[in-house]
């Protein structure tokens, strides 16, 4: 078990070698390496990335219905197009990313496909061109999100997993959070300017980019795991010499080939299961904030800001956290980690109202997220065999994103039927009820080994 | 010193490119701005008090310059002619019994939406409340003692929820009636209780009735629909007709309708339905149309146009009600249009 922690955490030490990481086999160092230096890294890229797609996002509307001057169902399609074209492309680029064993490259055609859409919105004029635009950008933000998951997964200490997922992601949110304050500021400065506002983010975006392709590594999962079952030289089908150097280089096998079984392995079928059971009885962020609005004029007055709440609350707890799903069990984070939500929305469906159940709705909604969505990616990046991480990280947050499309449309019925503040109560009860269900699912994978041991002994 | 790897100075000579090519957009566009508001020809204008005193036409001016987007009034015997200022902004203004509704963009760091009441004459705000998304439509009762209003809610950011519209009736004093989304709704006699359903463009018949146009985004129908707000319930009058204006005289409901598509966007015609025979006659001249119409009198109708090659300019066009009619330009650098007599 150890040597695969080592086999694990070699690659972050190779670029800079952490206090105890590289230290003799079967010894685990006092403290767990610091967070990889390649996590950060992805964690600036998304947040240059995030800077660049909310500040577009936050304007869009605006520009699509005052600056292009069409209507606002046109604006409906469009955010259709862009819930739409991420859910699916998410596993091809998970798929893609383990098939060639080079996840940094599939996630690069990512983060570049988002880039030349923000090229392209400059180009852009009229409904079509923006269309285009904003479809591009969904696509190269499916594609990369699993790769990207999968290399962070790669690069840490499975020890730390949650904590490095977490450091992850707040990084993300703060480019989430600074990205509409950017495009605001500008177009408070120079109203109308919203080529300035793209220009911005093109420029973020080519940041973004140029920071991945420059500073993370190329890293080979599939291959490591490989090198991690067969430590010896001869195991590696290399020639027996004395004094050669450990070169792998021209070594031919990146791993074994990929399979689609591998995905649905009977442990990743039980957080499938789980997470999707979970993820239908999560309405979507806008119904809460719209029965909020609904009842308590501080939530109306700060309507469009709303979110930045969440955000703040998701910035500064994903790192705490992911620390605890490392001590705690992540599975077990996951699953209560879902009793904020439970909470969010009692507190969003009270009858009574007032400017504290409003914030707290608000933070318990971003708490929420911070311990659910880098935790499920960490979950599954540790019992996913190293070979089909990234489709299988991308698997389950396919699995997640069409559950909660579904909730949401089945919620919309319940809301016009039962009304705003009992909806979301009987949501939330249906939640605290599937709690304990998705518990006893998961509950064993905490415990389990990580899924190479498990995986290579069923191989040998 | 030790040198910096060269992927560190590549990626520096990355940043500072983008630095510096970014700062110079952004400075570029600030002046060329700076310079095109100067560079306006200043409006002709007059003064506010006559133009009230007389009928006249209030609407949201849109000649480029530093007058750019406040409310203004021109007489109606005159309404090419000077305009005088008021010094509120809004993107959508209505008048109606001495009371302004005006639909504002607060810009700012965080950009917000309210709904401002005025006083018609002194222009001074006398309530004001939130919106909740980008202005839309707004407009008052005859008495001016209700007012509704339309706000494009869009989601909080891309992981969010889409897109819908919230159409709020309001007291004059501040206090809600409620959405409208939230009333009974029958299309052709059965409960519709689609879960994209949407309702925009209120026009009243008195403080009670009203008509509006009722939308579901899947199934890519919209409806014309007659409501009632003690009842707090609405059925559908016909099928394909978008924000509805109801004339002086009541006998008469104007709204748009889409009569075809170009890039994958509506086109919109007005319609005119005559309420007591059922009757609609459209009117081919106003194609390209996308707005709440106002009835300038009851064969007579106003509506806002975009200025083609001029973003954010836009005009105001009055038309007759025959299929024939060949409608005019009224006010140019105009828009959202109410009269006032």
């Amino acid at each position: 078990m150890t040597r695969v922690y080592l086999s694990l955490r070699d690659r972050p030490a190779a670029s800079r070698p952490a206090p105890g990481a590289s230290s003799g086999a079967g010894r685990r160092p006092a403290r767990p390496a610091k967070v990889s230096s390649v996590v950060v890294t992805l964690g600036v890229v998304s947040m240059l990335t995030d800077i660049s797609s909310e500040s577009v996002a936050a304007i869009l509307p605006l520009y699509v219905t005052t600056a292009l001057g069409l209507s606002t169902l046109a604006y409906g399609v469009l955010d259709g197009l862009m819930q739409g074209a991420t859910a699916l492309v998410r596993v091809l680029g998970g798929w893609a990313a383990d098939r060639g064993d080079h996840p940094k490259w599939v996630a690069t055609t990512g983060y570049g496909l988002s880039a030349l859409s923000r090229a392209g919105l400059l180009a852009a004029g009229g409904f079509a061109g923006v269309t285009a635009a904003v479809a591009v950008d969904r696509v190269g933000k499916g594609i990369r999100t699993a790769p990207r998951d999968a290399m962070i997964a790669a690069a840490s200490d499975p020890r730390t997993l949650g904590r490095s997922f977490g450091v992850h992601r707040a990084l993300d949110t703060v480019g989430a959070a600074l990205g509409p304050l950017l495009a605001f500021v500008v177009l408070w400065a120079i109203p109308d300017g919203y080529s300035t506002v793209f220009v911005v983010s093109f420029g973020a975006a080519v940041l973004g980019l140029a920071t991945l392709v420059l500073l993370v590594p190329d890293l080979r999962p599939r291959r490591a795991a490989w090198l991690a079952r067969h430590r010896s030289r001869g195991e590696r089908a290399l020639p027996k010499c004395k004094g050669c150097t450990c070169d792998v280089t021209g070594l031919q096998p990146a791993g074994r080939p990929f399979r689609w079984s591998l995905v649905v392995a009977p442990r990743m079928r039980r957080v499938l299961l789980a997470a999707g059971v979970l993820a239908l009885l999560t309405v979507g962020d806008g119904f809460v904030y719209l029965s909020l609005q609904a009842r308590d004029g501080f939530a109306a007055q700060w309507f469009p800001l709303l979110y930045v709440g969440t955000n703040v609350a998701y910035m500064s707890l994903a790192v705490p956290v992911g620390r605890l799903a490392d001590r705690w069990g992540r599975a077990r984070v996951f699953v209560w980690g879902h009793l904020a939500l439970v909470a969010a929305y009692v507190c969003a469906g009270l009858a009574w109202a007032s400017t504290a159940t409003t914030v707290a709705a608000l933070l318990l909604l971003g708490a929420f997220y911070a311990a659910t969505d880098g935790v499920l990616a960490a979950v599954v990046g540790r019992i996913a065999s190293a070979d089909v991480r990234g489709a299988a990280i991308g698997t389950a947050q396919t699995v997640q994103a069409v559950a909660r499309m579904v909730a949401s449309a089945a919620f919309g019925v319940l809301w016009y039927t039962a009304g705003r503040g009992p909806a979301i109560l009987v949501v939330a009860a249906l939640l605290a009820a599937a709690l304990p269900v998705c518990w006893v699912l998961v509950r064993s994978l905490d415990a389990a080994p990580a899924s190479e041991d498990a995986t290579a002994g069923a191989d040998a | 010193m030790r040198r910096p790897a060269p992927r560190v100075v590549a990626l520096a000579v990355v940043a500072l490119v983008v630095a510096v090519g970014v700062s110079a957009y952004a400075v570029t566009a600030w002046r060329s701005r700076e310079a095109a508001v100067a560079a306006a020809p200043s409006v002709p204008a007059t003064a506010l008090g006559d133009v009230l005193d007389a009928p006249h036409l209030v609407f949201r001016s849109t000649l480029p310059g530093s007058t750019y987007g406040l409310v203004a009034a021109v007489p109606l015997d005159a309404p090419d002619g000077p305009r005088a200022f008021t010094d509120v902004a809004c993107d959508r203004v209505d008048v109606a019994a001495g009371t302004a509704s005006c639909l504002r963009t607060v810009r700012g760091v965080v950009t917000s939406f309210e709904t401002l009441l005025l006083d018609a004459r002194t222009w001074q705000v006398e309530r004001t409340w939130p919106l909740p998304g980008i202005p839309s439509r707004t407009r008052l009762s005859d008495d001016g003692r209700l007012v509704a209003t339309t706000a494009f809610v869009t989601g909080h950011s891309y992981t969010a929820v889409g897109f819908s519209t919230q159409t709020d009736v309001h007291h004059a004093d501040g206090t809600a009636v409620g959405n409208i989304e939230g009333f009974a709704l029958e299309v052709d006699g059965q409960p519709f209780t689609a879960v994209d359903r949407n309702l925009w463009g209120v026009t009243f018949v008195d403080d009670d009735v009203f008509y509006a146009t009722a939308a579901s985004q899947s199934a890519g129908r919209t409806w014309l629909v007659r409501g009632s707000l003690a009842a707090r319930a609405m059925e559908s009058v016909q099928e394909d007709a978008e924000c509805p204006a109801l004339s002086p005289d009541g006998t008469r409901v104007a709204y748009k309708k889409v009569v075809g598509t170009a890039q994958g966007q509506s086109v919109w015609a007005l319609a005119v339905r005559d309420l007591a025979s059922g009757t609609e006659t459209l009117l081919p001249g106003t194609r390209g149309v996308d707005d709440q119409a106002e009835w300038l009198d009851d064969a007579t109708l106003l509506y806002g146009l975009a200025r083609a090659g001029e973003p954010g300019v836009t005009d105001v066009w009055a038309t007759g009600t025959t299929p024939d009619a060949v409608p005019r330009l009224l006010v140019p650098g105009a828009w959202s249009p109410s009269v006032v007599r």
